[in-house]
């Protein structure tokens, strides 16, 4: 079973992807904040990162690049997944790292769909 | 809406678009209809089917029709029929096709235009191996209204982000307000058309690949069995066919035959050998 952390400061976001993932049969981890979620990847690496933006004492685009930086950082898949919905913002994460951006709102159709394009969910599973 | 007037729009819907509705459809016709009937202020559906069936308001008409047609859609939709495009069918006609250099593609039933324009991207991300080809790609659909919107390219970002890869959005879109807009050069490579399955479409020439996904689930076997035949008409000997992935041509037609090492696609069925009388008559 695949591994997913989700990074985002809000509890709600967090409850919410933890749903849509889990029916996508992923194991999940959560974490508040770009460190936290520094030190969950320490612990374990995931498969795949769902990765807010704004965040409180590290925010997403600081995780990535130190996330990055490390020997087995480039093994995750990473997902932005934030309100930050700019060319600008997508254009920096893209360099920073990440693999795919969700602009908040997002469905459990859009997440699948992003997922089978990473590889990280078969394309049979039903979206 | 009585049951009479119900099965007058079910034999309207039929004849002008192929679309089969069964009887537990009503549920449908009430909600999609609803909104014509306050476009055409008319107070109620059984106003709007006595209009429809008096024949004298093409607009009521074309509205209905509209209206009751799915136009569910995104880029890449269900992903293997790209994947198939892309590692399957362009390296086997870029091999077949180096002479003439010339690759032409129908997307039967394109609606808003993601089905289109994901075959345009992956073939200007594949320019590269293909100095000096000629692609046609004509996109065709019965509504008006979702070719327009498929003309001038605008999606909201929910549509955006439904299988649409990032790198792809910030390479072929630009940020309009709170749309993305898909590029000119995108654009340019698809000829939108509009066109009635149920009419003849053997002017628009032969195809190498068709797209004709998620519609025919709408048809009744007979005008399956016809479209298909006709599609199969405007193929390339070689030609392939997708169809969505709860569709199939087995028992509705054996102009096609399903490829057994990809699930979806087809070709043309290889002519039968003569048997010694048809050889003795061709001979004479």
């Amino acid at each position: 079973m695949n591994y997913c952390l989700i990074i985002d400061d809000s509890r709600v976001i967090r409850k919410v992807s933890r749903d849509i993932v889990e029916s996508l049969d992923f194991r999940v981890s959560e974490a508040e904040n770009g460190e936290a979620g520094l030190k969950a990847c320490e612990a374990e690496m995931p498969d795949v990162i769902l990765l807010d933006w704004n965040m409180p004492v590290m925010d997403g685009y600081s995780f990535l690049k130190a996330l990055r930086a490390t020997p087995e950082g480039l093994k995750p898949k990473v997902v932005f997944c934030t309100t930050e919905n700019s060319l600008d913002h997508i254009t920096r994460a893209l360099q920073a790292g990440a693999d795919e951006y969700v602009m908040k709102p997002f469905d459990r159709d859009i997440l699948a769909a992003k997922f089978q394009e990473l590889g990280v969910l078969p394309a049979s599973h039903s979206a | 809406m009585t049951e009479a007037e119900f099965e007058a729009l079910r034999v309207f819907l039929k004849a002008r678009s192929g679309l089969a509705l069964s009887p537990d459809k009503r549920y449908l016709v009430e909600s999609r209809l609803s909104s014509v009937c306050t476009r055409f202020k008319l107070e109620s559906l059984s106003h709007l089917i006595r209009e429809i069936r008096a024949g004298r308001a093409m607009a009521l008409e074309k509205a209905t029709i509209e209206a009751m047609t799915t136009n569910e859609t995104f880029f890449f939709r269900d992903k293997s029929p790209f994947d198939l495009f892309q590692d399957v069918l362009l390296p086997k006609y870029l091999k077949e096709r180096a002479g003439s250099r010339r690759l032409r593609i129908w997307c039967a039933a394109a609606s808003s235009g993601q089905e289109p324009y994901s075959l345009a991207m992956i073939l200007k991300e594949a320019a590269a191996r293909m100095p000096g080809w000629h692609i046609d790609i004509v996109a065709s659909d019965i509504s008006t209204d979702v070719l327009e919107k498929a003309k001038a390219g605008f999606y909201n970002q929910f549509e955006v982000q439904r299988g649409l890869p990032i790198r792809l959005l910030v390479k072929y879109f630009t940020q309009v307000g709170d749309q993305w807009q898909i590029s000119p050069e995108i654009r340019a490579m698809v000829d939108f058309r509009y066109l009635n399955l149920l009419d003849d479409f053997s002017r628009l020439g032969s195809f190498d690949i068709v797209y004709c996904r998620n519609v025919l689930i709408y048809f009744d076997a007979a005008l399956k069995a016809d479209v298909l035949r006709r599609i199969a008409n405007l193929m390339a000997a070689d030609g392939s066919l997708l169809l969505g992935a709860s569709e199939t041509v087995l028992g509705v037609t054996d102009a096609l035959t399903l490829d057994p090492a990809h699930r979806g696609l087809y070709g043309k069925t290889a002519p039968m050998a003569a048997t010694p009388t048809q050889r003795v008559i061709g001979m004479r």
